[in-house]
């Protein structure tokens, strides 16, 4: 049986008054990649800040390898889980290489500097998301889909089990959201990285994930493979738009109906 | 960031602020020769050179080495907290909420220490803390951004309504209460000797070391609040003891100088071209780098029409004005 990472029981969460996640339970083992996916609003990105200790639930507990994440000291937390936002605004000029180092934080005392085994790390990072190149370029001068493997290689950079990313492929074109699924993909196997990835794209969520979660007004309606999910009759509910599914030699392919 | 470069470019900074320092005693509206100064052969009450050195020009460049030191911290920091790098002490209107704290005390004539801590700068620092969390509370969005628009909008609102506060207290009170608010107000670091400097360093620098202790976690939050809290920043903790420390420093310094416009915004932006956004390395450059510029305006705030002094404010506000509307400019162009 595979090890459990993380599990949420009966999770709710507000901004304000009305819930953006409702009672939610889910259970995520390791070596996971799951796609959460569900119309705008969702809850999706609600869900993942919940899930890193970023917002705190208003009620429901969050168990990470069976101790709950209330307890667990925030940096070593940050030790094992990491979360990666959809967009970078950036303000002051830092360097890709700067931003990467910054992912060693949980593993730093106050005062110090980076050591070499720091760098050394980073450096790795960079190699295995190929941000090596632009290392010394300054982050706000680096496109959309570079952004985007920057953070994942600070994120690489904590040395987590775990990554949650918000719509990482989100505003990338075609090129760029594959090559990231891609990097993505070979974490989750080779460095048996756990993932779970807020998504849009229907179609890549079920060529890369192995399991797919789908919200609706902050409830999961359903939680399975991607055959298992992805049905013509749910989809249409959860989206409220005419859909086409075909699915060959297990690809599945989803669009909306447009008829004319 | 490695040690090398970091001791390299401080070292560089340091050795600034030594010339700074070893060269503006010397210039003034009165010739001054150190070999008079410093001759044994004239007893210390009559010798002229020496006087002027040490009880009127040292003190004097030192108090104005503490607060150019202090305003360049405090405007690294807020620009770093707000995640705008048009924040300072001054846009903020954190300056003129530590002025209107320090002129209730005199308008009170609270003119006493509390655990060595005289109590205008209690006020003053009470004034600015006040005044950055109004700025916090106003202009902060549901996603915790802080438009720029909107952040100097605020600064702007809370500078006039400080403003007129600090002018309603002035006509309500007698002459002499008047006399001490228009010579503070003015700001300047011409009325001072030893005793202020050595009671305000203390302060500043306790201040300057708390945020270097916390200068990685203020990096991880100018990238954002949420990504910060994802690498184990406690935000909250970190943002209180940003916005307290900062305050803190900015009210120590404004209570004994008055208001000095634009150096925490100039100081910050100015290095930062040099060393990086990397706090670690910006906190103490800020340090030795408004030290050394505070000291140079008031130098030449003190010779530029001498034997008239203008106050250095004055000096400030004359290189702060363009430099504003240059960071502006390019914001919008950006």
């Amino acid at each position: 049986m595979i090890p459990e990472l993380m599990k949420l029981e009966n999770i709710s969460f507000a901004y304000e008054t009305s819930p953006v996640v409702e009672n939610l339970s889910v259970s995520i083992q390791e070596q996971d990649f799951i796609g959460l996916i569900g119309p705008n609003g969702s809850g999706k990105s609600t869900l993942l800040k919940v899930m890193g200790g970023i917002l705190e639930s208003d009620s429901g507990s969050i168990q990470f390898k069976e101790s709950p994440i209330s307890k667990i000291n925030k940096k070593l937390f940050a030790q094992s889980v990491s979360w990666i936002p959809q967009d970078h605004p950036m303000v002051f000029p830092f360097k890709v290489s700067e931003i990467v180092l910054m992912g060693r934080h949980p593993y730093l005392s106050p005062l110090s500097f980076e050591s070499s085994e720091d760098f050394e790390i980073s450096r790795r990072a960079m190699e295995t998301t190929m941000t090596s190149q632009f290392a010394d370029r300054y982050f706000n001068e680096i496109s959309g889909g570079e952004k985007q493997r920057v953070m994942i290689a600070s994120a690489l950079a904590q040395n987590p089990e775990m990554m949650l990313l918000d719509e990482p492929t989100a505003a990338l074109d075609l090129k760029y959201q594959v090559q990231i699924l891609k990097i993505l993909k070979d974490l989750n196997t080779t460095h048996k990285m756990t993932l779970v990835l807020a998504m849009h794209d229907l179609n890549l969520a079920s060529k890369f994930c192995n399991r797919l979660i789908l919200l609706d007004e902050g409830k999961i309606v359903r939680d399975g493979s991607p055959e298992q999910v992805l049905k013509k009759d749910i989809l249409e509910q959860v989206y409220g738009v005419e859909i086409d599914l075909d699915s060959k030699d297990g690809n599945i392919r989803v669009h909306p109906a447009i008829r004319n | 960031m490695n040690s090398r470069s970091y001791v390299i470019t401080l070292s560089l900074f340091f050795l600034l602020f030594i010339i700074t320092l070893g060269v503006t005693p010397l210039i003034g509206s009165s010739k001054i020769s150190l070999a008079r100064a410093f001759s044994d052969t004239i007893s210390i009450s009559n010798n002229v050179d020496a006087n002027i050195l040490f009880q009127v020009r040292l003190p004097r460049i030192l108090l104005g080495a503490l607060t150019g030191a202090a305003l360049s911290v405090a405007g690294a920091i807020f620009q770093a907290l707000l995640r705008n790098d048009l924040a300072a002490p001054f846009t903020l209107g954190v300056s003129s909420g530590a002025a209107l704290g320090a002129v209730i005390a005199i308008a009170l004539g609270l003119n006493f220490s509390l655990l060595g801590i005289p109590v205008i700068s209690l006020f003053s620092f009470l004034g600015a803390l006040g005044a950055i969390l109004l700025v916090f509370s106003l202009v902060r969005t549901r996603h915790g951004e802080f438009p720029t628009g909107v952040l100097l909008l605020a600064g702007v609102t809370a500078n006039f309504f400080f403003a007129a506060m600090v002018m309603f207290i002035h006509y309500l009170s007698d002459f002499s209460q008047s006399f001490r608010i228009i010579r503070w107000l003015m700001g300047g670091l011409d009325i001072t000797d030893y005793k202020t400097v050595l009671s305000i360093s203390p302060m500043v620098f306790l201040g300057i070391f708390i945020l270097l202790f916390v200068s990685r976690d203020l990096n991880l939050i100018s990238t954002g609040v949420h990504s910060a809290s994802s690498r184990g920043v406690n935000v909250s903790r970190i943002q209180k003891i940003g916005f307290i420390t900062a305050s803190l420093i900015t009210g120590t310094v404004v209570a004994t100088c008055g208001p000095i416009g634009f150096v925490g915004l100039i100081v910050p932006h100015t290095v930062r071209l040099f060393v990086g956004p990397d706090l670690r390395i910006l906190i103490p450059a800020s340090m030795l780098f408004g030290a050394s510029f505070l000291v140079a305006c008031d130098t030449l705030a003190r010779t530029i029409l001498a034997p008239t002094e203008i106050p250095v404010g004055i000096i400030t506000a004359m290189i702060g004005g363009p430099f504003f509307v240059w960071l502006l400019k390019r914001k919008r162009q950006a």
